[in-house]
């Protein structure tokens, strides 16, 4: 186990010098010689030799490498709230059958609810092979302890070398907890997912530091594979009314699994408009919109678009508009199909939550803000002129 | 109350840029910060101990230089920190990470609550929080944005969701992962730099720790990077000046044409 330099390929280029950002890595007689003192293995020092090839990383095979042979097939949740399936979960279905398909396994969707078996049924129309339908009362609602401790039974059961899920508020809260219990690799929120068909491996790739870097994680040898994914980046599943698969129906008794946090109440925020990490287009303001008011002009645009409104940390700060409409770093992340960008800078940490829209379109005064290194197209102009002139313009051209 | 606090350090996240030339981290004049997810929860345990009174104690793991980390924390008002810190961790995922600081806090006698970041921004996992609860065995809730009530037996708190928010009540010992709605964190006091600076960092090794050679570090990491890379940067379009009317009339016929519009 640990990190190697080969001698023979490497010639002292010092590019893994610089890659690292650890600052272990120094040129000795022409050689990187690396501090494991320093390193965290991050690999960006193999990224960078990738010309000479000279930098490995290896690791043991222990006991887990033997029992990932006992694992096949690939394993996906399905998320309910409210019995509606959410969209990400369509998502997965999709990108969970190529994957299938490219490893020539099953696809195994898992399901918790009450009262859902035909949402469950369908599930098969959309390529599922097999649905494991857990149905309970308990079930109704996201519960942590509950969700984590069925899903470990359902992976401990079918045990599926892969298994992938929404990184959503839900996904994100629960399966770290599956993670831990199954002892499965997880990787964060991916946005893309490929299959090394030889070696049954899964390659997920996910932004780290808020998007500046791009890391690909692999699961070498415990099982399962586990990702959680970035809503809206996979296409959907197409449903398909003539595929034919099997339903496990389990039902789940009353308090017969353990669960000690108590929701008291769920709590809708009112403003239809405001789950921007679900919108297709958003409209976002920041402080170059100038004053609380303003901000009408944006929910008007939104609505004739039928998107929805977003905000920078600054415009939250001021007051302007509530916490749960910020994006950026220490917001929410969104990949609409359409960000507009209005008074707004563009510093690191807004791109950070919004810069893998599809496409971005920025109106600012000023013509050298930042913004517009990243907008398909720019606007140089007053967003309290231009925003209003927009929504009239649609408003004629869509007749509403 | 004996409330314990992980945090993490992290590139000062506004440095954090690539050198255009290289494509890689720039790291000369990158400083280290507190995840800044994780000063809202220290933050939290210090309002929390101030209701109720009790202990903040706030452990980091990482390499020695980690220890700065706890330091701030202790400025801002702490009372204990600890370095989990060895040789033995480096290479950790999320999964070794969450079972090396489950076993620190393990060392730390009776704890009632833990407060976690929602996640830290230089890996964006939010993986920690949930993984230290599932590895002591205690209720955990995500994502929360209020503490409504503590007591010495329950917390009540609301937990952001997408779509709105929910309140949820659970018996201590539990978790919680903290998001930036909470609160506002406090800067550092000149005596409480005083005082952190003098100090005693605890330092927790493997050995100290009886933690299992095959769950810690490289080795007891199900997760391995493969390669890191720099996203080719998107680079910007048309930039339109000059008559408003015009420009309009081209970003409307450019978004119908998007057929993103329902
Ligand atoms: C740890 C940390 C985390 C952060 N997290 C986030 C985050 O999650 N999200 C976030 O957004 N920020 C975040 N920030 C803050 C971020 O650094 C910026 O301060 C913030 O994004 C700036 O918001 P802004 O673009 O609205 O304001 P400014 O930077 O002040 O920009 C206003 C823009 O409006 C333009 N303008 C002015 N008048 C007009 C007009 N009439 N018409 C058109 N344009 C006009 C100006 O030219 C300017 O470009 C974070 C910062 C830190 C340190
Ligand atoms: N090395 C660490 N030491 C202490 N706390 C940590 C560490 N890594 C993560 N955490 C905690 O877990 C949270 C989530 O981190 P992450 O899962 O890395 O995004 C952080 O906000 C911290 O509270």
């Amino acid at each position: 186990m640990g990190i190697k330099v080969d001698l023979e390929k490497c010639i002292g280029c010092s590019l893994c010098v610089r890659a690292c950002a650890q600052d272990a890595i120094k040129i000795v007689d022409k050689k990187a010689v690396i501090d494991t003192d320093k390193c965290n293995y991050c690999a960006a020092c193999v990224e960078a030799c990738k010309k000479f090839n000279a930098i490995e990383i290896e690791k043991e095979a222990g006991a887990a490498a033997a029992e990932a042979a006992n694992y096949s097939h690939v394993g996906v949740f399905i998320e309910q709230r409210g019995g509606e399936i959410h969209g990400v979960s369509y998502e997965m279905l999709g990108e969970g059958r190529k994957l299938a398909d490219a490893l020539g396994e099953q696809l195994i969707a898992v399901v918790l609810g009450h009262n859902l078996n035909s949402k469950a049924e369908e599930l098969v129309k959309f390529g599922a092979d097999k649905v494991v339908y857990y149905d309970g009362p308990d079930l109704e609602n996201f519960r942590d302890e509950i969700y984590a401790g069925l899903v470990s039974s359902f992976i401990d059961d079918q045990k599926p070398s892969i298994f992938l899920a929404g990184a959503t508020a839900v996904g994100r809260s629960f399966i770290p907890k599956v993670a831990a219990k199954v002892y499965g690799g997880l990787t964060a929120d991916c946005t893309k997912l490929e299959i090394d068909v030889d070696k049954k491996l899964l390659l997920g790739t996910r932004p780290a530091f808020g998007g500046n870097l791009m890391a690909t994680i692999i699961c070498p040898h415990h099982r399962p594979q586990m990702a959680t994914v970035r809503h809206k980046v996979m296409k959907p599943a197409v449903k398909d009314d003539h595929r034919q698969g099997e339903v496990i129906v389990h039902k789940v008794a009353e308090g017969t699994v353990q669960e000690r946090t108590n929701v008291i109440d769920i709590v809708k925020e009112v403003e239809s408009t405001v789950n921007i990490t679900e919108a297709d287009i958003i409209v976002a303001g920041g402080r170059g919109m100038q004053k609380p008011e303003n901000f009408e002009m944006l929910r008007e645009l939104a609505e004739v678009l039928g998107g929805a409104v977003g905000a920078s940390r600054a415009a939250v700060d001021s007051g302007w508009i509530p916490y749960s409409h910020q994006v950026g770093q220490t917001g929410k992340t969104v990949c609409p199909k359409l960000y507009i960008a209005c008074g707004i800078s563009g510093s690191v940490q807004h791109q950070a939550g919004m810069q893998s829209s599809d496409y971005i379109i920025a109106v600012n005064t000023d013509p050298d803000a930042d913004i517009f290194q990243i907008a398909n197209l720019g606007i140089v102009g007053n967003a309290l002129e231009v925003v209003p002139a927009l929504t009239e313009s649609f408003r004629k051209a869509l007749n509403k | 109350m004996n409330i314990v606090v992980c945090i993490k350090q992290v590139p000062g996240t506004t440095q954090v840029q690539i050198n255009p030339e290289t494509g890689t981290l720039v790291r000369d004049g990158v400083d280290a910060v507190v995840n800044p997810f994780d000063e809202y929860a220290i933050e939290e345990a210090l309002r929390i101990k101030d209701r109720v009174g009790g202990t903040v104690k706030v452990i980091s793991m990482g390499p020695p230089q980690a220890e700065t980390a706890l330091r701030s924390a202790l400025a801002m008002g702490a009372d204990e920190g600890y370095l989990v810190s060895d040789r033995a961790f480096a290479g950790s995922d999320t999964w070794a990470t969450s079972y090396t600081l489950s076993r620190g806090i393990k060392s730390l006698g009776k704890v009632d609550l833990i407060i976690c970041g929602k996640q830290a921004v230089d890996g964006d996992t939010a993986q920690v929080g949930p993984g230290v609860a599932e590895m002591l065995d205690i209720p955990f809730v995500a994502w929360v944005r209020k503490v409504e009530e503590i007591s010495g037996s329950n917390i009540r708190v609301e937990r952001l969701m997408e779509d709105g928010y929910e309140v949820i009540d659970m018996p201590l010992p539990s978790l919680i992962t903290v998001v930036k709605e909470i609160n506002e964190p406090r800067m550092a006091s000149l005596k409480g730099k005083m005082r952190a600076k003098k100090a005693e960092i605890k330092q927790l090794t493997a050995a100290d720790l009886n933690a299992e050679a095959d769950n810690i570090g490289l080795k007891g990491s199900p997760t391995q990077v493969l390669r890191s890379f720099v996203p080719p940067k998107k680079s910007g379009g048309e930039k339109m000046t000059g008559d408003v009317a015009d420009m309009v009339e081209k970003t409307v016929s450019t978004i119908l044409d998007l057929n993103v519009i329902k």
